[in-house]
């Protein structure tokens, strides 16, 4: 696999850094304002997208840009595994985009011109991270994102706002403290800091330190990954408006962490180097608690977002279980499940807030019969929800599968059952709403007045897509392919 | 060229000297000649910086006296280092002083611009002379004007001055104590001399007293917790403009002088094997580190807040000293040069907002985000770089910090550099919190809050920027100079 000097992944990163820019200037000209963010959306997913031919081809695309420590620059490298989760959070920006416009209209929303700004911050944020060639770029990034989405957290300046926000931060900035240890360690250890597939770290060497280390590192990315008990600021931060809720803290900030934790097992430790450590089998049993405690706290939510931030907080557990496992499928299945799960979840978000749009309604209590107002979003909501309980033909089912076919191959059958369990209590917190909203009737959803097409067409959109990464894995954005090239380059197996 | 250590305190003592004339003439005459002379001095020592970088130390014989005899000046990559920081902020705050003393001390002015002059002299002097009791001269120099210049703050401005006189005269005393001590030890007062005498005699009881002496007079200069006592008043009522000038700068040139007589003069076989001072200066400095933040939690006054985040951060500094590892020393340095930009630009800041709307209590501040947009754009960047984000400059130096921490296997030092991150964060996100909140009741008070003008703003931009540049172009900065620096020292 070559590398080869490109400019692409940098201008894939600057383009909304200076959009962000742009955007401040352009504060009392909404339009204008918006035009930036569209232009930079779609000109970073056209970046992004033009970069797969050669991926597919063995050319991972690759740039230098300074030296900022001794022995460690500030580099990026276009591999599978970055190159999968770069596609999910570009092509779904551009869709969020639309959609917050629509959001941010009708609701007639107040500072909006930092809304769109730290938005596109969050972005760059999320394309450095999904680029970083080696630790200390990777925690650059992920610290900027930490900032960089705080604005967007407290955005309704209430005291609720407020006070999520400090809860925010303080987990975020503890879990980036506890990750600066980890890679300055790493750093003291190694004295380089890059990404290689099978790891850098020495196979033999102190072991009972390397756990120390290998347990840094989960608890410093484990907070944005939701694993339990680190997971209590993700239903906090749902005060943010729904766009934010939507592509953050469901495909851009949570799976930083889970992505992150991809590379230090796949990329830093290696998986012979895990298996000699056996820290992987308790943390194994956290993710596999986090996965049903989230799933059983997400049915006594009575308010809709609350209750998918602990179904989120479940899903990365399935991805993080899929990583820890060692094991080729369920290393397809966790990788796969970042991008399906990223686009069933967006959509029930999208759907969350096209509903807080047009009726003000933020409880499950208070959504019977709905679908009679609103039918496109429920029936989305609906799609969405049968494929993030695992059936098929929903791409849900398809990195599940391959999660379970994993928990075999490792010898692990206690996790299928947690996978199994899981599944059923998905359904169970989703169909209820969908029934009660199709099959119950209300006296106050009688016309059919769905959301602005701003906010409809993007979660239509999100379920179809869904849905065709079900049916053709590798149809688009070959996402199905990236995640299978990149278990085969940690894990060497096919 | 084997002038330019001297050039730098002389231009600065000279221009302190015409100040109180043109000002008598004309009152922006003082500015004027203010501006030259710390300019003149900044160009000088950057200048010095790339000679010595390229080619070897540049030494300047006072009156040509051959050594021991005669006092010598020295620019060596750490001094030309160090004066480079201390002449650029000088040459800031100065831009700074103009509009800001106007503003706060106006019956004062001439006055503070030559005080502000002296104090850079002294500053540079200590940092470039070669001789121990010359460095007791400009020590002296600079504290004075230091007093001075606080003393000409607000109300409760002359009593902090007053205790600040005591304390530091005490450190003064006890330098110049044990600096008597080496002399009556090695008979010679050339740093390069006594250097070379010392090995002889490091087990005399003599030499274990000056080192504590003068240990302890640097610790309290720099403000070193438990040492740091005329800190928190002296920078809270010292006018805003000063905030600038002290903090920033003073408390590092202490630092700088701790590392080079330590370093230099004593030499790192004395500290392994004979006594270990610096140890114990990095125990206090890891109290010191949480000591302070913790402090400045509790406080609503903006700069007291800033003061006490000082005794904090200066501790870094003595933390990586006494790590005794390059790395510590590098972070160490690195901070000497990161917490100067930081700091200032904060103080600034705080003085910019004084100077708009006459307060700088931090519960006062809501809403000033959308009124001030640059001035408080600029301290978000500060701040974010004091909490340690990246790629802001603060977050280099905890980086080194802490790789030298953990090399040397000192789990406290790595616990003390990760949790002030997130106590910084803590009382900085305090007040961003309410800066950008929305404003208070209090519409009157608030219509006249814009940006400062440009004299004011302009240091508070170039520090804001500097403070990103740093932190991304930190390397060569360190592969450059600091490195060579560490290297150098603890070689062999």
């Amino acid at each position: 696999m070559e590398s080869q000097l490109a400019l692409k992944p940098l201008l894939a990163i600057v383009v909304s850094l200076v959009a962000t820019a742009l955007i401040v200037l352009s504060g009392r000209r909404p339009n204008l304002r918006e035009g930036w963010t569209l232009a930079a959306a779609a000109v970073k997913f056209i970046l992004v997208f033009s970069m797969l031919p050669d991926v597919v081809g063995g050319r991972y695309p690759a740039i230098t840009l300074l030296d900022i420590s001794p022995g460690v620059a500030l580099a990026l490298r276009v591999d599978p595994l970055g190159l999968s989760f770069a596609l999910s959070a570009s092509f779904l920006w551009i869709l969020t985009s639309i959609y917050s416009i629509g959001y941010m209209r009708s609701l007639d929303e107040h500072q909006q011109t930092r809304y769109f700004a730290s938005f596109a911050l969050c972005l760059s944020s999320t394309i450095g991270i999904a680029f970083a060639a080696n630790l200390l770029t990777f925690l650059i990034f992920y610290e900027v994102l930490t900032i960089a989405t705080y604005p967007l957290v407290i955005h309704k300046g209430t005291v609720e706002a407020i006070a999520a926000g400090r809860k925010y931060l303080v987990y975020l900035l503890s879990g980036g403290v506890v990750l600066l240890l980890a890679v300055a360690w790493t750093q003291s250890i190694t004295g380089s800091l890059e990404f290689r597939p099978g790891g850098i770290l020495p196979p033999t060497g102190e072991v009972k330190n390397l756990s120390l280390l290998l347990w840094l590192f989960a608890v410093g990315l484990g907070v944005k990954a939701g694993i339990m008990p680190l997971h209590g600021w993700l239903p906090s931060a749902m005060v943010a408006p729904t766009p934010v809720s939507a592509l953050l803290h469901a495909v851009a900030v949570v799976k930083a962490g889970v992505f992150g934790l991809a590379r230090v097992t796949g990329f830093v430790f290696g998986p012979e180097l895990l298996q000699q450590l056996g820290a992987t089998h308790v943390l194994a049993l956290l993710a596999a608690a986090t996965i049903l405690l989230a799933s059983l706290l997400a049915m006594a939510q009575d308010n809709l977002k609350r209750r998918l931030a602990y179904s989120t907080v479940g899903h990365l557990s399935y991805i993080v279980l899929g990583i820890l496992l060692i094991a080729p499928d369920a290393w397809r299945g966790g990788i796969f499940h970042i991008v399906t799960h990223a686009a069933m979840k967006i959509t029930l978000f999208f759907c969350a807030g096209a509903i807080y749009a047009k009726t003000h309604r933020e409880n499950i209590s208070e959504l019977d019969g709905i679908a009679s107002q609103m039918p496109i979003t429920l029936s989305a909501f609906a799609l969405a929800s049968v494929g993030l309980a695992g059936i098929p033909p929903l791409g849900g089912f398809l990195s599940k599968w391959f999660l379970a076919k994993g928990t075999v191959a490792a010898g692990e059958p206690i996790l299928l059952a947690v996978l199994i369990i899981s599944g059923l209590l998905n359904a169970g917190y989703f169909f209820p709403i969908v029934g009660r909203a199709f099959f119950k009737r209300s006296s106050e959803f009688k016309k059919f007045d769905e959301a602005s097409p701003y906010m409809l067409a993007p979660l239509v959109i999100t379920a179809v897509f869904s849905l065709m990464l079900g049916l053709f894995p590798d149809g688009f954005f070959r996402l199905y392919w990236l995640a299978n090239e990149t278990t085969v380059g940690v894990l060497g197996v096919r | 060229m084997n002038h330019l250590p001297i050039l730098i305190p002389a231009a600065l003592l000279f221009a302190a000297f015409l100040i109180p004339l043109a000002g008598l003439w004309r009152k922006n005459l003082a500015s004027a000649v203010a501006l030259t002379g710390s300019g003149l001095a900044a160009a000088c020592s950057m200048t010095g910086l790339w000679v010595v970088l390229s080619e070897a130390k540049l030494r300047y014989r006072l009156g040509g006296w051959p050594q021991p005899i005669g006092i010598e000046y020295v620019l060596d990559p750490l001094a030309a280092f160090v004066v480079t920081v201390v002449t650029f902020l000088g040459f800031l705050s100065l831009i700074y002083f103009r509009l800001s003393i106007q503003h706060e001390v106006p019956d004062r002015f001439v006055t503070a611009h030559a005080l502000a002059l002296l104090l850079l002299a002294g500053l540079s002097g200590m940092i470039v002379t070669g001789d121990l009791f010359n460095l007791f001269v400009f020590l002296e120099i600079a504290s004075l004007s230091a007093y001075a210049l606080v003393a000409i703050g607000d109300q409760r401005a002359p009593v902090a001055a007053f205790r600040y006189l005591i304390l530091g005269s005490l450190g003064g005393s006890f330098y110049v104590l044990g600096v008597g001590f080496l002399y009556f030890a090695t008979g010679s007062l050339n740093m390069a001399d006594v250097a070379q005498r010392l090995p002889a005699i490091y087990d005399s009881r003599a030499v274990a007293a000056a080192a504590t002496l003068i240990a302890v007079a640097m610790a309290l200069k720099m403000g070193l917790f438990p040492l740091h006592l005329w800190l928190p008043d002296a920078y809270s009522y010292a006018p805003s403009a000063v905030g600038g000038l002290i903090p920033p700068v003073m408390t590092k040139v202490a630092g700088y002088v701790l590392i080079r007589i330590f370093l230099d003069v004593f030499q790192p076989p004395y500290l392994k094997n004979h006594l270990p001072i610096i140890s114990i200066i990095a125990w206090l400095a890891c109290a010191g580190i949480i000591f302070g933040s913790i402090m400045a939690i509790a406080q609503n006054d903006l700069r007291r807040m800033l003061a006490y985040s000082s005794v904090s951060q200066i501790a870094y500094v003595g933390l990586g000293l006494g790590m005794a590892h390059p790395l510590g020393l590098v972070g160490a340095l690195l901070h000497i040069l990161n917490h100067a930009f930081m700091k200032g630009c904060l103080f600034f800041v705080a003085g910019a907002i004084r100077y708009r709307t006459g307060w700088v209590e931090i519960s006062r501040l809501k809403g000033l985000g959308r009124k001030m947009p640059w001035t408080l754009a600029a301290f978000t960047v500060a701040a974010l770089s004091m909490i340690g984000v990246p790629p802001a400059a603060g977050f280099f130096s905890k980086w080194y910090l802490l790789i030298g921490a953990i090399e040397i296997g000192n789990g406290w030092f790595v616990a003390a550099i990760l949790l002030s991150s997130l106590l910084n964060a803590a009382y900085f996100f305090r007040v961003l919190e309410n800066v950008y909140g929305d404003a208070s009741s209090n519409e009157k008070e608030k219509s006249q809050a814009v940006d400062p003008p440009l004299s004011m703003l302009a240091p508070i931009l170039i520090l804001a920027g500097g403070i990103l540049a740093l932190g991304l172009l930190n390397f060569v900065i360190v592969a450059q100079v600091l490195m060579p620096i560490a290297e150098n020292f603890y070689r062999g």
